[in-house]
This record gives structure tokens, sequence and C-alpha cells, in this order.
């Protein structure tokens, strides 16, 4: 088995003890995705999983033996063009260290298609009927396991707003 | 992070045999809160043991209810339709959880099993636990105790459980299935977790070698109509101060039936059953929920850095009872 980052296979590590992230940045030499807290309440290493959101940080490697991982390096399109939603995060500032964008954008992704396929959210008023549409308030619930210490949350909505609505269009 | 072996069986029978291999075995689900451990070094297993990949579902039984495999996921579960139709207190519940990421990581079983968040069981180095080092003493107690018990604490350990997805199961009557080395047994979820008593290291009925497959859920009509209210520090990705999960049917403006169940609030899910029995039969009023609550508060002892919970766990049972009874009128 391998494990299949942005489309090319790796050998899990050796030791087990190596997180998904420290695989990522250090044996793999993708250092897009970023190390914030490595607990779990940050957001800044979130990965997508066989298209699911992930965090890395506490994910072992080895657990994600024959799966496959893209990260915010496997975005972009072969002529090397940014993805839609990286656009729009320039567009609107969606960022300002950039710290955090990596795992900001990843998670976006799997998102739009968490609402694509009408699953709830803490915010969604029927549960059974599901979301009435990406509204800014169900985005800000739905992205608040990304942190952004220097507060461009605004603009990352605003960003994943404009992407949701290309989507519909 | 110690050393350790990891293994990935295929199956329960095998899961089992390896856990058998070590006394310091541990299974692994999603790992958001034992990868954390280990790294902090509470969790210092010799042995990890992944049942991540053994086949997990959710199917209805036969009389109605639904059978949910450990190892699904907690989104998976949350988004489910038959959940959110019938038991749309455990989807509330799930969703009002850690973040998106950490639903997608995290198992039923291993939500079951996550350990208190008490911020002096994670300091190693700096505080004393008797959870982590039965009988040397709790620096919580005298410290800061805002996210601590009220019922059903020790002095020995005023930790709490921080699940939501626990406080909803014990409002719908939920039973674990459990396999072991001697047999696969149940356990109504209400009694899977244990009080701190003069032993906090013990936090289950859970013994060495067993492994949680799946989680039943009991046909109701009442769970159809029911709710889930978490207050907490900030309105998304926070543990609990206080939550509570509730059912209710009237019948001619009468109680027929009631379940309410309390997270935040005691190192178990705390099922409220003297405000139930103290519902039952009475009329539909704000003064009777919140009687009701105080009969079930009047057992709370707070420390110095939590006694609002109390007030707001009885403020909180009598809103969500007045929701509830407001939508079946």
């Amino acid at each position: 088995m391998a494990i299949g980052i942005n489309g090319t296979d790796y050998a899990a590590p050796e030791d087990p003890r190596v997180s998904l992230l420290d695989f990522l940045r250090e044996q793999v030499g993708l250092t897009g995705t970023k190390l914030g807290c490595n607990q779990g309440a940050c957001g800044a290493c979130t990965v997508l999983l066989d298209d699911e959101r992930v965090l890395s940080c506490l994910t072992l490697a080895v657990q994600v033996d024959g799966r496959k991982v893209r990260t915010i390096e496997g975005l972009a399109d072969a002529q090397g063009d940014l993805h839609p939603l990286q656009v729009a995060f320039i567009k609107h500032d969606g960022f300002q260290c950039g710290y955090c964008t990596p795992g900001q954008i990843c998670s976006a992704l799997a998102m739009a298609e968490e609402l694509r396929r009408g699953d709830p959210s803490h915010v969604t008023v029927d549960l059974a009927a599901g979301p009435e549409g990406p509204t800014r308030y169900e985005i800000a619930e739905r992205m608040s396991g990304n942190l952004c210490r220097c507060g461009a949350h605004n603009g990352i909505v605003s960003a994943i707003e404009e992407m949701l609505q290309g989507d519909s269009a | 992070m110690k050393p350790f072996t990891y293994m990935r069986p295929t199956d329960g029978t095998e899961a089992l045999s390896l856990a058998a291999m070590s006394k310091q075995a541990r299974f692994l689900g999603g790992g958001t809160n034992l990868v954390d451990l280990m790294r902090q070094h509470v969790e210092t297993p010799d042995e990890l043991v992944d049942v991540t990949r053994l086949r997990g579902n959710i199917k209805e039984t036969t009389s109605g209810g639904l059978l949910i495999g450990a190892a699904v996921r907690n989104s998976t579960l949350a988004a489910h339709p038959h959940v959110r139709q019938n038991f749309p207190v455990l989807s509330r519940a799930l969703l009002s959880g850690a973040s998106a990421q950490i639903r997608n990581m995290a198992t039923v079983g291993g939500n079951i099993m996550q350990r208190t968040r008490c911020s002096y069981f994670y300091d190693v180095t700096g505080a004393r636990c008797n959870k982590r080092n039965p009988g040397v003493g709790c620096d919580a107690i005298g410290g800061f105790t805002r996210y601590h018990a009220v019922l059903g604490a020790s002095e020995h350990c005023v930790a709490t459980h921080p699940s939501d997805m626990c406080v909803a199961l014990a409002a719908l009557d939920a039973t674990v299935h459990v396999a072991g080395p001697d047999g696969d047994r149940s356990v109504p979820i209400t009694e899977f977790h244990v009080l701190p008593g003069d032993h906090p290291e013990v936090e289950t009925v859970l013994r060495s070698g067993e492994l949680i497959t799946a989680v039943e859920i009991p046909a109701s009509t009442m769970a159809a109509r029911s709710e889930y209210r978490k207050v907490r520090d900030r309105s998304s990705y926070a543990f609990a101060l206080v939550s509570v999960a509730g059912a209710i049917e009237i019948a001619q403006g009468t109680i027929a039936d009631v379940r309410i169940a309390l997270g935040g609030v005691a190192a178990k899910p705390w099922r409220a059953a003297r405000a139930e029995e103290f519902l039952r039969g009475k009329e539909v009023s704000h003064e009777q929920f919140l009687d009701a609550a105080e009969s079930e508060l009047a057992a709370a002892r707070p420390l110095e850095g939590n006694r609002f919970k109390i007030e707001l766990a009885k403020r909180t049972i009598a809103a969500v009872l007045g929701d509830l009874a407001r939508d079946a009128a």
C-alpha cells in the first residue's frame, strides 16, 4: 500500500508516531500545509483525505495508508493556474499573514461539497430539509474550525461566497 | 511521544486478540483525543489497535430504532436522514460539538471513550491529578473551575465528561454494545460512565480488552420532537458550560412523558431522573419546568468558579422544555 498525495504515491513512514502533518512537511517536502497548535484547536493543518477535510496534526500518517490526500499544493491546475477559490481569496483579502490560508482553503473546498450534499450544520434551522443556502451565517459556522488570528474572517467568508455563487451559476 | 506498535485489524475478532497482547494496548479511533493525549504524555500506550476500518454502518432495527456501528464517523451520523428526522436531538448534539474537521475524524466509539478536557489532567508536569496518578491530589479543586462539575463530583475529582453526543444518547435511552475476551454484553449509556468517588482513574465500566462495537437507540415517538441546547463561552467550536438534551410528550395539556439529560455538569452524561419524575402527569407550565429543574439541581455542590452553572442549568432546562412544549401544542 501507499499514501497517495496530490496524485503521487509515497510509502508510509516506518515510525508510526509521525503525524500526517509532519510526514507531508518533513518527509515529502510539501510545506504548504501549516503547523499551528498541533492539538486540533486551530485548523491550520487541514488537508483533504479522500475529499473530506481532516486535521493532519492529529492523524497518524500510517492510518492513511491506502488513501488519498490532497494538499494546497494539489489545487492549481496542470498549467499552474490557481484554483478559483485561491483567486477569490486574493480578490477579497481573505488573508493577511497567510499562515492559516492553506488550511482555510482546503477546509472551504470540502465544506462546499458538504453544502452541495445538503448536510446540516449547527445553525441550520430545518434539520430534515437541510441548509437553505450558503448564507454568511452558515459559512461562518461551518468554517469555525479554522482560526485566523489576523482577523481576515470577513474576507474569507466573502471569498467562499463568491466561489459558491460560481458553482451554482 | 512514547514509541508504540501500530496494528490495523480487519475484523472485530482480530482487534480483540491484538489488544489482548498488552495491558497497555489502546484502541485507536479518529485519534482526535488519544493522539493529543499521547503527545502530552497523558496516555502512554505501547500498542495501538486501529479500529477505524472495521465495518461501521447505520442500520434501522426491526422495531424502528437504530443500530450504529462504533466506527461510524460523527459527521456521518449527524447527517444521516433517519437521525435528522427521528432523533433530531442526536444530530443537534453532534453538530454542536467540535469542528467539521474533527467530526469527520471522530468515531462514535471514540466519542464515548474521550477523556475529560480538565486542564489539570492535561498538565502532566505542572499539576497534580488523581485521574493520572491516583492518590496524589487534585489541583483543579481550588483552581480554575469554570468548566468543572457541580453534580456527582468527589473530593478527589471534579472533572466533567466533554461529550455532547453522549448527552443526547442518555436522553434517548441508548445502549452500548461491547465485545470482549469474555464475550459480548450491553450496557445502558447512563451506566457506562461512572462517577469519580474514591477512584477517578476509573471512568467507565469497560473492562480490560473490551471494545465498543455499536450503539443502539430504541424506537421512540417522543424523540422525533427532541432538542439539544448547548451554552458555551463562544458560539461555535467550544465545550459546553451546560447543555440540555430534552424530549417531551404531552397529552391533553399534561406531561405524559419526558426525557432530560445534562452535559457539562458531571463526570458522565447526567440523566435528570428526578426532574423527569417530578414532571410526569403535571400540567405544562414554565413554573413546573423550573421547579423540576430545581429538584434536580438541589443536589448540586458548586466550586468557587462554577456556581453559575446551577442557575444556568435550571434556566436551560426550563427553556428547552418550554420550546418543546410550544412545538407540541
